[in-house]
């Protein structure tokens, strides 16, 4: 039968080809960034870029590494993830087990959100106020608190989620058969939820990280590799924003090089987020 | 998967050497006194928001005492040497960076998220969200490395010179500055920025409307763009606005990625190829050197202050009507 192209018919062709071109648009400013990040930085990407520290005249395009940048960084997130972690599970454990849909929940997850709302300067900034009330300097310290800080609401608010997709019955059994709320929490509810956890605490990890705005004055940025708490320690966000406001040309380079390692770590974790929580999906009941 | 759990349960229960289950009241002790540890854990973030707020805005106290809010908000010089403290130039900037930037961003989004909650394959539509959350996970200086490297000379050896030459006469298109930083990089950079975030946030909203909703739409002859137009849309409306200005007050925010590609000129634009100066960027940039000079140190954390309570504003009021359409669950 033929087709009647009436006005409308029209109309959706214009629009799905609208559509397709903005998802076009979208998808490919995407792939350009990664292509970009790519091909500057695979070519300036060498050894002794990840396996030195910075040797004299670094910034000036001499010998040396961002090694230091890179344990600072793994420093700064795992003990911002650690911290965070320590408080967001019995959050999300809370929410969820005592607290439910009721006026605290919701207020709770307000404030969660509103968290999670609030850009990383102004944690960097709350985050030296508080240093500079307490006495503390620039330090690897400072700077693991403030991305603990930033980190909370968005590995609670991961977890409450995963949470919220179980399966209520399985936790009425469990009522049922006699276990208190804190069993339940204990014993069914984070059972449940691990693979939850997992890409919850590794999607705060990769959120801190990346993040230069909240270490830029808590952890201050040092050429060594940080051996106590109270040292400044350097994060590679910074590495690359520092070099790259070099006026050297080979030192702009290994702004591309370390954007480049920024970029394969976020993505490796998250990516291996993905992996990690279906092969824990196991012990998950459907 | 059922038959697996069974087993791990029973095991543990016959388990040898173990203590005798402890009786029923301590165990309904232990879930008291556990309730009421963790309440006080859970009013955590709570007590961050007020704790935050509060803290930023003692600080920002003594400059009050000296100059008025609307002396200080209003102000065009910015000079802390001097003692002139003028906020306009770096407020000014920061809304014509996101509105540039939400404005470059909300229709192709808006646009992709109905062609994938309408209109795209289920295997697209299952690589989608995970790109998306990959995307999302990009550091923000990754993206400032490329619009130093991409857009800045995009904007200035093609862009501007060609809305200058065709477009000039629209006072906001009028380019004065060759180099390509400016207004319109950082916009960009916070467009691409910000459309995993608004594409995520409307797909959320868009799947709520009820498939009958739209069966019915199209068993009455409705093409797909018509059940979109008067279905879809109309019931999802304060959803998607609400994400819109949830992906806005991200790209307010916005620190490094903005920083390395907008100029940090102190002065009012008005055209968006003009350099401006965000205030995170200003906070960004000078919080390390305050000290010396008087009420510098309450002008930033002022700066820090105006910029979360604008933030809080627009957050809360988003968060809560994307509650309310969500049923509470959104991320």
């Amino acid at each position: 039968m033929k087709k009647h192209w009436h006005r409308r018919h029209i109309v959706e062709a214009i629009v799905k080809a609208l559509m397709m071109f903005s998802f076009a648009i979208v998808a490919g400013s995407l792939g350009l960034i990664l292509w970009t990040v790519i091909s500057r930085g695979l070519p300036a990407l060498t050894w002794s870029m990840i396996t030195q520290t910075p040797k004299g005249g670094f910034y000036l395009g001499k010998e040396g590494g961002i090694l230091n940048a890179i344990i600072g960084s793994l420093y700064l997130a795992g003990g911002g993830t650690l911290i965070a972690l320590i408080f967001s599970l019995p959050i999300a454990l809370y929410l969820e087990t005592y607290l439910g849909d009721s006026g605290w929940g919701h207020y709770i997850r307000l404030a969660l959100d509103v968290l999670w709302g609030i850009p990383s300067i102004v944690y960097g900034a709350f985050g030296f106020t508080v240093m500079l009330a307490l006495g503390l300097r620039a330090s690897l310290l400072g700077g693991i608190i403030t991305l603990a800080l930033l980190e909370l609401p968005i590995m609670t608010r991961a977890m409450d989620e995963v949470i919220r997709r179980m399966p209520v019955d399985l936790e009425q059994a469990a009522l049922a058969l006699g276990s208190t709320r804190l069993e339940v929490a204990a014993r069914v509810v984070t059972r449940q939820m691990l693979p939850g956890i997992v890409t919850a605490i590794l999607l705060a990890f990769g959120r801190g990280i990346g993040d230069a705005a909240a270490v830029l004055f808590t952890a201050g940025f040092t050429d060594r590799i940080p051996t106590s708490l109270m040292q400044p320690a350097a994060s590679l966000p910074l590495a690359v924003f520092f070099q790259l406001g070099m006026p050297y040309p080979e030192v702009q380079k290994r702004a591309y090089a370390s954007a480049l390692i920024l970029t394969i770590i976020v993505l490796a974790i998250s990516l291996g987020s993905r992996w990690i929580a279906s092969r824990l999906s196991k012990y998950v009941l459907k | 998967m059922a038959k697996q759990a069974t087993p791990v349960t029973t095991k543990t229960i016959n388990e040898e050497g173990r203590t005798p289950r402890p009786s029923l009241p301590s165990r309904r002790r232990q879930d008291q006194t556990a309730g009421r540890v963790l309440f006080g854990i859970t009013l955590l973030p709570v007590i961050l928001v007020a704790l935050i707020t509060v803290g930023l805005g003692i600080r920002f106290w003594p400059i009050l005492k000296v100059y008025s809010f609307w002396e200080l908000v209003s102000g065009i010089v910015w000079k802390p040497e001097e003692g002139q403290f003028g906020f306009w130039p770096f407020i000014s900037g920061t809304f014509w960076v996101t509105i540039v930037g939400a404005g470059l961003a909300v229709p192709p989004c808006i646009l992709t998220a109905l062609y994938l909650s309408e209109y795209a394959r289920t295997s697209t539509r299952a690589i989608m969200k995970p790109l998306l959350d990959l995307l999302a996970a990009i550091p923000s200086v990754v993206y400032g490395v490329w619009g130093v490297i991409i857009i800045v000379p995009l904007v200035g050896k093609y862009v501007a010179p060609f809305f200058s030459k065709y477009l000039g006469f629209i006072p906001i298109f009028v380019s004065k500055n060759p180099t390509g930083y400016g207004i319109l990089a950082g916009g960009i950079v916070l467009a691409v920025m910000i459309a995993p975030f608004i594409i995520a946030v409307t797909y959320e909203v868009l799947t709520t409307v009820s498939q009958g909703l739209r069966q019915a739409s199209l068993a009455v002859g409705a093409t797909q763009w018509q059940t979109i137009r008067s279905i879809v849309i109309p019931h999802t409306m304060p959803g998607i606005i609400a994400g819109v200005v949830l992906g806005a007050t991200r790209a307010l925010g916005e620190t490094m990625a903005v920083l390395m590609v907008v100029g940090n000129v102190a002065q009012v634009p008005h055209s968006i190829f003009d350099t401006a100066y965000p205030l995170p960027a200003l906070i960004a940039n000078n919080y390390g050197e305050m000290m010396s000079i008087p009420l510098y140190d309450a002008a930033l954390l002022g700066a820090a202050f105006i910029l979360l309570v604008i933030i809080l504003i627009f957050n809360i009021a988003s968060t809560l009507v994307l509650q309310r359409m969500l049923g509470k669950r959104w991320v």
